[in-house]
């Protein structure tokens, strides 16, 4: 719209004339509504991560409730020693593991379950469907109780392991980082500090606790993922699957050369959506103990919650908020370099060009 | 009334997008024009006030809307008791947006945020002839005014399964006077799979242990941090001795939220808890029979906690005069007797308490609390401070006491200084 705009002369009417009016027109009330409910609700979060407002009035009125700091709810949650960056990094860490165990898990799982209940061949398939999606469509929250019974420290988990000859631990009251469970004591290269927490403290891996809360969110956010890979993958054209076939290929090639490429853009869905929501995970923290045990399973999110409201320190919690905002959108810009198509194409050609070459692998 | 013309005008300037932002936040963001009078404004006539409680059940929501209609009745005012589901959060949004109810519970541990944060009407010097409990008065007091009414208190006692303890062979003489004598009943009452002593592994259970080892984490008046001294340090000690014998645990290691639910279960001959815990028994575990004791004292005597709330009233209230009138008839003598009986609360005014002693003998171990227990540690930010120091009690078996109070000692410090 704007390119033909630059290119109209001034005064000159002509048949698209009055396209852009239009145009603005249709799209106002989507405007109004996203400007009224997002972009300006941002905006006004964006002004109290800048002021040290304590929830007493509105925040704009300035005074003595709402002074101006500038950036120093940012600065402090890097650089002041003390319990607020303690807290604040102890929670990245955490979300950090947390990311890093859900996204690849429930990606592949999902995909996996795609394709399971993709196969033409495989009887009640509805059933299964249904089956695999129940958990995404259920209150997460009763789902968060149910987990809570299940991995009682008397609960079915315990008992089952128990039956196998395994002492299950108790698993919302056990902090320990599952790479420290070993025990033993810290050696001489991680006693390093970085922002406030031993190397130790930060190569700890999740909890235990925070263990189940992955567990959980897997098997709950499973079933959403399944769906988008098994609708991208009746879209996908029969024509290129039958010529596959006649080619000869195996159903592992079939997977790894045609079926996984042409659903990069699911997979990159997916994975984004994987990212965001992970990053911004609050309720089953809110339900399954609010950080305990040992603040392991705290989350920038559930933390931002509590800094505002429990803490009634308003600024600093958006800025936490901001912070994990930040995150979201390098980790998605930094995916979408890593899964752009012009970049995997380079490497292909790279790679079939070293084969090629003399010497190289056949 | 006077602010609507007003508002009206200001939506019709700014067009949809503000009208719109308006409604959504209930004028909660429409500028300073209600937000900067915070002064004690008082309007004629009859009023309606907003009371919002945190209520413990039933039992407690239906006494707090009797007094208040009661009040109501006789004044002519109304009065709308609201029970909150989140009450910190649900005040959060009532401060935030201009629009706080008159009344509500202020826990003794948020009241210095409160005040600090200017949420508050003080109103301490009109209520202060009622008689408070002195170390209820001094909970409620920030820079050395009372800042609310004292709603009520509860302390915490030691709870004795006496079915378990007659089996295990002990009589009232074994009643442990000392912290000796409770490990050597532990010992006792550890069998068949059931703990001799169990208690909620936080700082409000805990800090029994420091106070009877003569130590506290503030000094008396609240202006100094005192957690990394040798009194304190004995109280953990002792509370990791406990631990390490194995016949005493915290609740969440026998899968129980709270001390109640593990002697209710049968998984504990004895818990610490407070007169809460007998509303509890009676409606979740009417079979178990109990008593309650005052706690073992430790070297330094006696020492227990109270626990206590106040009726906070808005600063920006406009009916701060009916609200102050109303606080008057809740904390009253009778007023008080009503809502001991109803929900097991022990009043907070020394005449409703000498009463409750006379009246209520079984829970005597609790009420003589009154006199001995230390009130919660109040000073701002206290908040976050007190979460990371439950996580390092809750890990206490595998840590150093002393480490834990020292840390303890740097981050209390850091947020008394208010950094």
């Amino acid at each position: 719209m704007s390119a033909s705009a630059i290119k109209r002369a001034p005064g000159r009417g002509g048949i698209h004339g009055r396209e852009a009016v239009a145009g603005w027109l249709f799209t106002a009330p989507l405007i109004v509504i996203l400007g009224v409910f997002l972009f300006i609700p941002i905006v006004m979060a964006l002004y109290v991560s800048l002021t040290n407002w304590n929830g007493n009035g509105s925040p704009f009125a300035g005074g003595d409730n709402a002074q101006f700091v500038g950036l120093r709810n940012y600065t402090s949650l890097f650089t002041d020693e003390g319990l607020t960056r303690q807290t604040f990094m102890q929670s990245l860490n955490n979300n950090f593991w947390y990311v890093l165990l859900v996204v690849p898990i429930q990606t592949a799982t999902s995909f996996l379950l795609a394709l399971v209940v993709n196969n033409r061949f495989l009887k009640g398939r509805s059933f299964f469907r249904t089956a695999f999606y129940f958990p995404s469509v259920t209150s997460s929250i009763a789902i968060s109780v149910v987990f809570l019974v299940l991995f009682a420290n008397s609960g079915v988990v315990n008992s089952l392991l128990k039956l196998v000859g395994i002492d299950g631990p108790q698993w919302f009251n056990d902090a320990r980082g599952i790479f420290h469970l070993g025990g033993g004591e810290a050696p001489a290269w991680a006693t390093g500090q970085i922002l406030g927490r031993s190397l130790w403290e930060w190569t700890a891996g999740p909890s235990v606790a925070m263990c189940v809360i992955v567990i959980l969110a897997v098997w709950t956010t499973t079933g959403t993922f399944m769906l988008m890979f098994l609708a991208a993958m009746q879209d996908l054209p029969v024509e290129v699957d039958e010529a596959a076939a006649l080619d000869g290929v195996s159903p592992w090639q079939k997977l790894r050369h045609v079926t996984i490429p042409m659903l990069r853009p699911t997979f990159f869905l997916v994975i984004t959506l994987g990212l965001i929501g992970t990053w911004q995970v609050f309720d089953q923290i809110y339900v399954m103990g609010k950080g305990q045990p040992g603040g392991t399973t705290l989350t920038p999110a559930f933390l931002s919650y509590q800094q505002s409201f429990t803490n009634l320190k308003y600024g600093s919690g958006a800025a936490m908020a901001f912070v994990v905002f930040v995150i979201i959108i390098l980790l998605t810009w930094f995916q979408r370099w890593l899964m752009s198509e012009e970049r995997t194409e380079r490497s292909r050609l790279r790679r079939a060009q070293r084969a090629a070459a003399p010497g190289g692998a056949a | 009334m006077t602010t609507s013309p007003l508002r009206l005008r200001g939506a019709l300037v700014g067009g949809v997008a503000a009208s719109l932002l308006l409604a959504g936040c209930g004028g909660g963001f429409s500028g300073g024009s209600t937000g900067s009078n915070t002064a004690a404004s008082t309007q004629t006539g009859p009023v309606k006030l907003t009371v919002m409680i945190g209520s413990s059940g039933d039992a407690e929501t239906n006494a707090v809307k009797a007094a208040a209609s009661a009040w109501a009745a006789k004044t002519g005012n109304t009065v709308d008791v609201v029970a909150a589901s989140d009450l910190t959060q649900q005040l959060g949004q009532g401060f935030a947006g201009g629009t706080p109810p008159d009344v509500f519970y202020t826990g003794a541990d948020v009241v210095g945020d409160y005040a600090k944060a200017g949420y508050l009407y003080a109103y301490g010097k009109d209520v202060a002839s009622a008689g408070f409990l002195p170390a209820l008065e001094k909970a409620f007091t920030y820079k050395g005014t009372l800042q609310c009414a004292p709603k009520d208190y509860s302390t915490l006692a030691l709870v004795i399964n006496t079915d378990m303890w007659t089996a295990a062979g002990l009589t009232d003489a074994d009643i442990p006077k000392d912290w000796a004598g409770l490990e050597t009943v532990a010992a006792k009452l550890t069998k068949n799979g059931v703990t001799g002593l169990v208690f909620s592994g936080e700082h409000d259970r805990v800090g029994v242990f420091l106070k009877q080892a003569g130590g506290w984490l503030v000094n008396a008046d609240g202006t100094q941090v005192t957690a990394d001294t040798d009194a304190n340090a004995a109280g953990l000690a002792e509370v990791k001795k406990l631990l390490a014998s194995g016949n005493v645990k915290f609740a969440k290691a026998v899968d129980a939220g709270w001390g109640g639910e593990a002697i209710g279960k049968g998984k504990t001959a004895m818990t610490i808890e407070g007169n809460w815990i007998s509303g509890a028994m009676t409606k979740d575990y009417p079979t178990i029979k109990y008593k309650v004791v005052e706690l073992p004292a430790g070297p330094a005597g006696k020492g227990t906690l109270a626990f206590t709330n106040c009726w906070g009233i808005a600063a920006k209230s406009k009916n701060q005069a009916a609200a102050v009138d109303l606080v008057k008839a809740f904390i009253s003598t009778d007023q008080q007797m009503a809502f001991a009986k109803a929900f097991g609360v022990m009043p907070s005014t020394t005449e409703a308490n000498a009463k409750y002693k006379a009246e209520y003998p079984a829970n005597a171990a609790f009420a003589a609390g009154g006199d001995y227990g230390q009130g919660p540690v109040n000073f701002p930010g206290w908040g976050p401070v007190k979460t990371a120091y439950n996580n390092d009690i809750a890990n206490l078996a595998n840590v150093d006491p002393k480490s834990v109070l020292g840390t303890l000692q740097k981050n209390a410090t850091a947020a008394m200084s208010g950094s």
